[in-house]
C-alpha cells in the first residue's frame, strides 16, 4: 500500500476540489494540530477523490492492521475525539463513520481501474505513484515491446475513446502511426466542458501521473516526441497538479532525451483553454493551440494525417489514456475480461443531480442504468420518484425511468437515443421539468457555438426561442413540429459534434415526454411545477408565523406584512424566483 | 494578482517582458494574453497593440481571438472575482435562486461589477463540483451545497473583512 509504513497508523484526507471546497483544508490543519500536540506516530496523507464526493470531507483512517474506517462530513470539530479516541486508543468513533453497509454498497458494484490510485495516494509525491505500479507499463514497453506491439496490445484491450465517440483507441494510433513524417504530437483533451461533467478534473487532480504515463506510451506507439496537455482554465488545482507531476516525472527522467536511457525522445507541455466550450472538439482544439479562434474545420483530412500545425496528431481524452498504462501493465486479455463484446472495460461516471450518493463511479460496461441509479447512487436525494436520467451533457440526451433496465454500453445508449457522452450522468427526479432542461442545454449550446455554420448559430437560436415561449405558456400547435424539423436540419448542416449533437436533448425529450410538451403548450401545465410563468406561489395563511424571512430575501418585495401576522404575495409583482419557498424554515410557501 | 513586474515600469515595459518569455513558443498569442490578464486583471488595450506589434499578428486579429475566447476581458475586474456555477447539477439544485441572492448581496447581476468595485460577477457553465451543487467560486475558492442565505452570508463576511483589512 503506498505510504504506508508497516505497523503504523494512516490518515488519508480527500483534497482535490470538493474535498477542499467543503472544507477539506481546515479538517488536514486540525489534524496536523492535534497529531502533533499529542505526539502520535500518524502518517497523514493529502490524497486525491475518493469518489464518495456526496460525504465530503472524507477521511480514512487504515490501522497498523490495515483495517480501513471511513468517516463523513469530517468538520474541525470532530478532529480532537477522532484522534484522541480513535487514533489514540483504537476505538473507531462509529456514530460517524460512514456504515460498511454503505461503503460496500457503493463499491461493490464498482471496478475501479481508471480511479485506481485516486484517493489512496499523494497526488503531489512520485514516489506513492511509483509504489503503485507507476511507470512500469512504460518500462515494460520500452524495454520489451515495439511500438506496434503496444497498438495491438490497445486494440486487442478493446479500449474506445471515452471522450464520447469511442472511437478505437488501438485503430486510431494506427492510423498516426502509419502517418509519414518524423515529427508527430500527441494531444491529451483535458477540455471537459460538459457541464456536470468533473471525470477528468478528478484523474488530473488525484494522480496525475497516470496520465502522463498514458502519453508516454502513446507517444511510444505513434512516433511522437511531443505533447501537448490542453486544460480548460476553470481546474486550477487540475494545472497545478499536473505542473508538480511533470515537474517530478523530468527529473525522473521519465519526461525528457533519452526517456530512462532508451532511445525514446518525449517532451510535454501544458496549454490552459481559454474558456470555449467547442476547443473540446479536436479541430478547434488544435486551432486553440495554434493560437487562433477555436472553430473547427473540416475533415477530412483527419488530425492523424494533419493535425497540430499539419503535422500527424493523436488526440485522446484523459480517461482513455489513464486507461492505457493499467493495459500494458496487467495485459490486454485482463482488460477485456470487463465490459460487455462491443464495449470493453470500464466507464468512469460523474453521478450528480437529484441522486442521493452522489460522486465519481467507475463501473464495468454492461452493468444496467437501475444498478447505477439505485443500488450505487441509493436512489433520489429528494424522495421523490425517479424520473430519468440525463447523460451525455448538452450533446446527450435523456433516458426514461422506465427503460432503467438499459445496459450502460455504447451501443444500447444510442440505440435510445441518447449517446455514452464523457461521464456525466444527470438523476432527475418528478420536480423536474423536461422542458425546462432541455431548455436549459440548448441555452448552454447555443451560447458556444462558434458561428462558423449557419444551421448550428441560427437553428438552435430558433429552437431555444420556441422552447422559451413553451415554458411561458405561449406554446403554439404547431411547435413540437417545427422543433423536429429545425432539429434534423441542425444535425445534418453541422460542421462538427457540437452542432450535430446540439438538438439531442430536445429530440429525446420529445420522444419519451411528448405529453409534457403537450400539456405546456395545450393546458399551459408544467407538471414538475419549475416553469415560471406556469406557477403560482402562495402562503399558507395558517402555517405563517409572521417571521419575514420570505419578504427579506424577495428580490422584487412582493410579499408584504406585518411580524406575527401571515405575510401575503402580491402576484403582479412576483416573478416565480422560488427564493420564497426556499428559505421558509416551516413549509409555509405552496406551489400551484 | 498582480505581479511585481507590473508595478515597476510603464505598462509596456511588462508586457514587453511576458511576450518576450513566451516568444520561443509556436501559437504563443494565448498564453501570452493568460499571462497579460492574470497581471493586469483584464487585457488592456494597449496589449493588444503591443502584443500585434511583436507577434507580427494584425491587432485585428487579436481583437478576434480576445472577443471569441470567454475567459479574456477587455475591462478592468472589481476587486474579487465570484464565478457562479449554472451547470446540469447546480441548475438543478437551485442555481437561480442561488445567483438572485448573490446579485442581492453583491449589488451586481451576472456580468457586472458592482457600484463599489468589490466584486464583479461572471456567470460560467460548469466548475466541476457537481456533487457540491450549487456552487460558486471567490477567487481562487469554491464554496459548495450553497443556499439563498448561505450565500449572503458568505459575501457579507467577505464585506467585513474588507472594512477590517481598510481599516487596518
Amino acid at each position: 500500500m503506498p505510504g504506508k509504513k508497516n505497523g503504523s497508523w494512516l490518515v488519508r484526507i480527500g483534497l482535490a476540489s470538493c474535498g477542499i471546497a467543503a472544507g477539506g483544508r481546515k479538517v488536514y490543519d486540525a489534524f496536523k494540530a492535534r497529531l502533533g500536540e499529542a505526539g502520535l506516530d500518524v502518517r497523514l496523507k493529502q490524497t486525491g477523490c475518493l469518489g464518495m464526493c456526496y460525504n465530503e470531507v472524507l477521511v480514512e483512517v487504515v490501522s497498523p492492521r490495515n483495517e480501513s474506517t471511513f468517516y463523513g462530513k469530517v468538520t474541525p470539530d470532530r478532529v480532537p475525539r477522532i484522534v484522541s479516541e480513535h487514533l489514540s486508543q483504537g476505538r473507531p468513533v462509529t456514530e460517524w463513520a460512514i456504515p460498511d453497509e454503505e461503503t460496500s454498497g457503493l463499491l461493490a458494484k464498482q471496478k475501479r481501474i481508471v480511479l485506481r490510485n485516486c484517493g489512496l495516494i499523494d497526488p503531489e509525491d512520485i514516489a506513492d505513484y511509483l509504489a503503485s505500479d507507476g511507470y512500469q507499463a512504460l518500462e515494460k514497453a520500452l524495454s520489451s515491446m515495439s511500438p506496434q506491439d503496444v497498438i495491438d496490445e490497445i486494440t486487442r484491450a478493446g479500449l474506445r475513446g471515452r471522450g464520447g465517440a469511442g472511437f478505437p483507441t488501438g485503430v486510431k494510433w494506427g492510423f498516426a502511426r502509419k502517418s509519414p513524417g518524423r515529427q508527430k504530437y500527441i494531444v491529451c483533451n483535458a477540455d471537459e466542458g460538459d457541464p456536470g461533467a468533473f471525470m477528468d478534473r478528478s484523474v488530473l487532480e488525484s494522480d496525475p501521473h497516470s496520465v502522463i504515463e498514458g502519453m508516454l506510451l502513446a507517444g511510444y506507439a505513434v512516433g511522437a516526441s511531443e505533447g501537448y496537455i490542453y486544460v480548460r482554465a476553470e481546474y486550477p488545482l487540475a494545472i497545478r497538479r499536473l505542473e508538480i507531476a511533470l515537474a517530478e516525472a523530468r527529473e525522473a527522467g521519465f519526461i525528457g532525451d533519452g526517456v530512462r536511457g532508451y532511445d525514446f525522445d518525449f517532451d510535454i507541455k501544458i496549454r490552459q483553454g481559454a474558456g470555449a466550450f467547442v476547443c473540446g472538439e479536436e479541430t478547434a482544439l488544435l486551432m486553440s493551440i495554434e493560437g487562433r479562434r477555436g472553430m473547427p474545420r473540416f475533415r477530412p483530412p483527419f488530425p492523424a494525417q494533419s493535425g497540430l500545425w499539419g503535422k500527424p496528431t493523436t488526440i485522446n481524452n484523459v480517461e482513455t489514456l489513464a486507461n492505457v498504462a493499467w493495459i500494458i501493465h496487467h495485459g490486454a486479455e485482463a482488460y477485456s475480461a470487463y465490459g460487455t463484446e462491443k464495449s470493453k472495460g470500464t466507464k468512469v461516471f460523474a453521478l450528480a443531480g437529484k441522486v442521493a450518493r452522489g460522486g465519481l463511479i467507475e463501473v464495468p460496461m454492461g452493468i444496467t442504468l437501475r444498478e447505477v441509479v439505485f443500488d450505487i447512487g441509493g436512489g433520489t436525494s429528494s424522495g421523490l420518484e425517479f424520473k430519468a436520467i440525463q447523460i451525455g451533457g448538452p450533446s446527450g440526451g435523456v433516458i426514461p425511468a422506465r427503460l432503467a433496465d438499459t445496459p450502460v454500453d455504447y451501443d444500447s445508449v444510442t440505440k435510445t437515443g441518447a449517446i455514452m457522452g464523457s461521464g456525466g450522468l444527470i438523476v432527475m427526479d418528478e420536480a423536474s421539468c423536461m422542458i425546462d432542461i432541455a431548455k436549459f442545454f440548448l441555452n448552454f449550446t447555443q451560447d458556444e457555438s462558434c458561428g462558423k455554420c449557419t444551421f448550428c448559430r441560427i437553428g438552435t437560436l430558433r429552437m431555444e426561442e420556441i422552447l422559451k415561449r413553451i415554458a411561458e405558456g405561449n406554446g403554439r400547435e404547431e411547435d413540437i413540429a417545427v422543433l423536429e424539423e429545425l432539429a434534423q436540419n441542425v444535425k445534418r448542416a453541422s460542421l462538427c459534434g457540437l452542432g450535430q449533437t446540439a438538438p439531442n436533448p430536445v429530440l429525446t425529450t420529445i420522444k419519451y415526454f411528448r405529453d409534457e410538451y403537450e400539456e405546456h403548450i395545450t393546458e399551459k401545465k408544467c407538471r414538475a411545477k419549475k416553469c415560471p410563468a406556469l406557477i403560482t406561489y402562495e402562503i399558507i395563511p395558517e402555517k405563517c408565523p409572521g417571521c419575514g424571512l420570505c419578504a427579506k430575501y424577495c428580490p422584487t418585495g412582493a410579499i408584504t406584512g406585518e411580524k406575527k401576522r401571515p405575510y401575503v404575495i402580491d402576484q403582479e409583482k412576483c416573478i416565480r424566483c422560488g427564493l420564497c419557498r426556499n428559505v421558509c424554515r416551516l413549509d409555509a410557501v405552496s406551489v400551484r | 494578482m498582480v505581479s511585481e513586474t507590473a508595478v515597476t515600469g510603464a505598462p509596456e515595459l511588462s508586457i514587453d517582458a511576458i511576450v518576450h518569455k513566451h516568444n520561443v513558443e509556436p501559437g504563443a498569442v494565448i498564453p501570452v494574453l493568460q499571462e497579460i490578464q492574470e497581471t493586469y486583471g483584464h487585457v488592456p488595450p494597449v496589449a493588444i497593440q503591443r502584443v500585434a506589434e511583436h507577434l507580427n499578428i494584425p491587432a485585428s486579429e487579436i481583437y478576434g481571438i480576445v472577443t471569441f475566447y470567454a475567459q479574456f476581458r477587455l475591462e478592468p475586474l472589481g476587486k474579487n472575482l465570484v464565478k457562479v456555477c449554472h451547470g446540469t447539477a447546480c441548475h438543478l439544485g437551485g442555481a437561480e435562486m442561488v445567483a438572485e441572492a448573490l446579485s442581492q448581496a453583491t449589488g451586481a447581476r451576472e456580468g457586472e461589477t458592482s457600484a463599489d468595485g468589490l466584486f464583479t460577477v461572471e456567470r460560467v457553465a460548469c466548475l466541476g463540483c457537481c456533487s457540491l451543487a450549487p456552487c460558486i467560486m471567490i477567487n481562487d475558492e469554491t464554496h459548495g451545497r450553497l443556499t439563498p442565505e448561505s450565500v449572503s452570508k458568505v459575501i457579507t463576511e467577505m464585506r467585513r473583512a474588507e472594512a477590517s483589512a481598510s481599516v487596518a
